[in-house]
């Protein structure tokens, strides 16, 4: 079947078999490749995406019903006029991710957050982060480094 | 030696160099590897844990449209089947017989992955079922069914005393050494504790499950994999293959978390098979669930006996550990060897008796994990410590700083030790190279052991030493330019410890360059000069000190060049500032290169190379040492545990980067606390029963605590470059012991079995209370 998705800002015209999921459609049809996957049962958050500003798990959200819809990945995030997104720039500079396998998912779902949130706090914070796995880090660095990109972007940081 | 605040670019916490690749999605990793003309393979798995294959029916699914061809271990004739670098045990598919649930009988090779999924159902196996063996008592057993039936050849890179690599039983390892007078030890004690521990099954859960691509032709192989150690799997391939070292080419992309899971050979043998076998490239990529059935780390069943006098210093231990090594031996025997050694902790003890067996079963083999039997051997050695001290009327602490070993001394002198048939001597191990109690008495500051703690919580710190650095075997390029920029060519792979940034930063200070002027190259076997592994903590170590090393190589020729330039001999000539100077002639390097050379984009090679010889003739090359603490509050209503505050203490001599290696020891603490807390793979019956992660728990933002305090200590006391040392597996080994003491000190149960889920807590505090009813 033919849909559309927005994806980045730009409407795609997209012939997809029923059944794929959004994470197939924009790994194989668009190559974007940042998107992960990792647990394919919805459980450790890699492959988030933001459909309509909100966090999915793409692994088993289907592409179907993302049709008409705007689709946010991490290759949106970065644009040539303001080059890297607060929250990428945080990431880096408060080592939050070693292998980087979880990186663009757990960069996508704290968008989400900041997005949503003008005041932010730990609990609300970890409670929102809380679906989406890193082995690696051990998570404090990643909490600062949302903290981080939100005093960047404007946000109150109540400690 | 330069000092902490002489250097430029070492000791200094930079940005890593994968930073804003990782951040941007565009870091490639082997699942993001696409080939012309490739294919993709899905694998039949064996629903038995013990069966006789009597026929492997492939029609109905070669007739599939979209099939490309199908692979089973009839079709492999003209290979050698079997691989495994400490013992050739291991099939690339299921030869005669399955062995474990979720082992690979065939393999479909399709146009893509859906339609290569589908037609598995097509292939008909039948099977005789053999009585499984689920566990180790059941394969010591004396009348135990035989899991292998004949006797295996050594694996190329065994690196072990022992020749035989396997014999007739279910023991796929055994080893065994003392010193002193054990028994007469224990005769004389005034307290000895005695207890049996388990440590379950793990899963390390790299989040990046098994991938690989591999495209064999007759000029030899290309594979991509996500592999610690590719030059291992380079030698594995070319045996599998009948074919020279030169025809394999291994290419390591960034990987998406390894911990152990992914070092030596794992998909990649069948992966290349299948491109072998339809002459085209294959990807082959595994599920979560697949990984799960593909490698976990070893369970440890360990019987221990430790005994103090009564000045409260130890005086004697014995240990029989048994390791549940599954169908396979993977590097089961290697753990097994250094789950002995380090059972003795980083202690002074005078009369020490061990034995170890690895342990074939029917479950998924076991190998490699992040602490690498360590863990294993601390939480019952580290309980004891704990157990004794209570004994004694002793603090935990002042109890071990009573018996730590100080800098300099000898935990393991000479020793006899006999693995299966013969005993041998074995030389002692490198004298301890840490200050441990300095150590602990930093963790002491933060954690404040010694007051008295709220109610229903506990504190508890923990100890080991781990005989890190593997054998070192190492060797790098580096590459000097004329516009000065410098490019490291290295096996070292980048799993996310940050090893690129840390030997960039190696590089930018011996050169005397910026950091953005430094480029690594690794991990492709095709290019990089040879890397024995990845793993055992070493890359800081032993690579670092090697492309130290060959940076100094490439500056002795510039030197040279220089001095022909000049007119004059080397020795005139000072070395400042990112080249070279005479009187008051100064030359960058880039300089040199390019006036020496008359051309532009010139460049020379500097290169090195290390054997275990000289200062790292004694093994290990350093002590990883573990030294961390915590406080933890429980629910007694729900058993339920909450870690309060984390303390651990880096002793890595020095700190290349700092941000890093306290990233390191988070990370391994976190996974420390996981086993501690919840994670177990479950078998029921012959099956794998939590194998996803729907039922597979692993620590999340929501389970950290919220005071952690991660201390470095640099003391330059180590063989690598600077003084460095290796870290980032020393966090997570006494943290499974130092939460089930800690609960001892807050609820007065001791339980000696991981994890200490809600459950096994709060049973434990009912039969406590049963026992002993309130008066």
């Amino acid at each position: 079947m033919k849909i559309t998705i927005t994806v980045n800002g730009q409407p795609r015209e997209l012939e997809i078999e029923p059944q794929e999921t959004l994470a197939q459609v924009l790994r194989d049809h668009c190559r974007l490749n940042g998107l992960k996957i990792s647990c394919d049962v919805q459980v450790c958050g890699v492959c988030t995406v933001l459909v309509d500003g909100l966090p999915v798990s793409a692994c088993t959200y289907l592409a179907y019903e993302a049709r008409n819809r705007k689709v946010e990945t991490i290759e949106g995030l970065t644009t040539p006029e303001h080059g890297l997104h607060p929250l990428q720039q945080a990431f880096i500079d408060e080592f939050a991710f070693q292998c980087g396998f979880c990186t663009p998912g757990m960069i996508m779902s704290a968008k989400a957050f900041l997005d949503q949130n003008q005041e932010i706090n730990d609990q609300d914070l970890i409670t929102h982060m809380d679906g989406t796995i890193c082995r690696c880090t051990g998570y404090l660095p990643i909490i600062r480094a949302v903290k981080r990109a939100a005093k960047v972007m404007g946000k109150t940081v109540r400690e | 030696m330069k000092r902490p605040g002489d250097f430029q670019t070492v000791n200094h916490s930079v940005p890593r160099l994968d930073g804003s690749v990782k951040v941007t999605g565009r870091a490639v990793f082997t699942g993001d590897v696409m080939l012309a003309d490739m294919v993709h393979a899905k694998v039949l798995r064996s629903p038995y844990a013990h069966a006789r294959i009597l026929s492997v029916n492939t029609a109905a699914a070669s007739e599939r449209p979209g099939v490309i061809g199908v692979l089973t271990g009839a079709d492999l004739e003209g290979l050698d089947p079997y691989y495994g670098h400490a013992v050739k045990d291991h099939p690339l598919l299921a030869m005669d017989k399955v062995r474990f649930v979720g082992e690979p009988v065939a393999a479909v090779i399709a146009i893509d992955e859906l339609t290569a999924f589908e037609a598995l159902e097509d292939i008909d196996v039948q099977y005789e079922e053999l009585t499984p063996v689920m566990n180790v008592d059941l394969a010591l057993d004396s009348d135990a069914i035989r899991i292998h039936e004949q006797v295996y050849a050594a694996g190329k890179f065994r690196e072990f005393e022992d020749p035989q690599a396997s014999r007739l039983s279910n023991i796929c390892q055994e080893i065994h050494f003392e010193w002193g007078d054990v028994e007469a030890a224990f005769a004389k004690a005034r307290y000895v504790v005695e207890g049996t521990f388990d440590y379950p099954k793990v899963y390390a859960y790299a989040m990046e499950p098994y991938t690989c691509v591999a495209d064999v032709n007759d000029q030899g192989m290309i594979v991509y994999s996500c592999a610690q150690h590719p030059f291992i799997v380079r030698g594995d391939l070319a045996s599998v293959f009948k074919v020279p070292l030169n025809q394999v080419r291994l290419i390591v992309p960034y990987i998406g978390g390894g911990y152990g899971s992914k070092s030596y050979t794992k998909i990649e043998p069948l992966t290349a098979a299948c491109s072998w076998s339809v002459r085209r490239p294959v990807k082959l990529q595994l599920s979560v669930t697949e990984a799960m059935l593909t490698i976990r780390g070893d369970s440890a069943h360990v019987h221990i006996r430790t005994a103090v006098d009564e000045n409260g210093k130890l005086v004697a231990r014995e240990a029989k550990i048994y390791l549940d090594t599954g169908a396979y031996a993977e590097n089961s025997p290697l753990v097994c060897r250094k789950a002995a050694n380090r059972i003795v902790g980083p202690y002074r003890i005078p009369n020490v008796r061990v034995s170890g067996y690895a342990v074939y079963t029917n479950t998924v083999p076991a190998s490699s994990l992040r602490g690498f039997g360590t863990a294993q051997v601390s939480f019952p050695g580290e309980s004891q410590m704990d157990e004794l001290a209570e004994k004694l009327r002793l603090d935990p602490v002042e109890f071990r700083l009573k018996n730590l070993a100080h800098r300099g001394e000898c935990t393991h002198p000479k020793t006899s030790t006999a693995s299966g048939a013969g005993k041998k001597e074995r030389g002692a191990l490198r004298p301890l190279d840490a200050d441990i109690l300095a150590d602990v008495r930093l963790l002491e500051e933060v954690l404040r052991v010694g007051e008295p703690a709220p109610p229903k919580t506990g504190r508890a710190v923990g100890c080991s030493a781990s005989d890190a650095g593997s054998k070192p075997v190492s060797s790098a390029i580096v590459h000097v330019y004329t516009d000065n920029s410098v490019s490291v060519l290295s096996g070292t792979t980048e799993l996310g410890q940050g090893a690129h940034t840390v030997l960039a930063q190696i590089a930018a200070e011996e050169m005397g360059v910026e950091l953005d002027k430094v480029r690594v190259i690794a991990s492709d076997t095709g290019i990089v000069p040879f890397e024995r592994s990845t793993g055992a903590s070493r890359s800081t170590t032993v690579m670092g000190r090697v492309v130290l090393d060959a940076c100094q190589d490439a500056i002795q020729q510039m030197v040279k060049m220089a001095a022909e330039l000049w007119d004059t001999r080397p020795e005139k000539l000072a070395i400042v500032g990112g080249g070279v100077s005479f009187g008051k002639n100064h030359l960058s390097w880039g300089e040199v290169l390019e006036k020496h050379s008359e051309m532009a984009g010139f460049n020379i090679v500097g290169r090195a190379y290390l054997r275990q010889h000289g200062d790292l003739a004694q093994l290990p090359v350093f002590w990883e040492i573990g030294c961390v603490g915590l406080e933890i509050s429980v629910d007694e209503e729900t058993g339920k545990i909450r870690v309060e505050k984390l303390a651990t203490v880096g002793d890595v001599g020095l700190a290349i980067n700092p941000a890093m290696a306290e990233g390191q020891d988070l990370g391994a603490a976190t996974m420390g606390l996981g086993v501690g807390l919840f994670e177990e793979m479950r078998y029921d019956g012959q099956e794998l029963v939590n194998g996803s992660l729907l039922d597979y728990r692993l620590p999340r933002f929501s389970d950290m605590p919220g005071d952690i305090q991660l201390i470095l200590a640099e003391r330059q006391d180590g063989v690598g470059p600077y003084g460095a040392k290796g870290g980032g597996e020393g966090a997570l080994n006494p943290i499974p012991a130092c939460v089930a003491n800690a609960l001892y000190r807050a609820s007065g149960v001791r339980i000696r079995e991981l994890p200490l889920t809600p459950e096994r807590v709060w049973r434990a505090i009912q039969e406590a209370r049963r026992d002993q009813p309130e008066s």
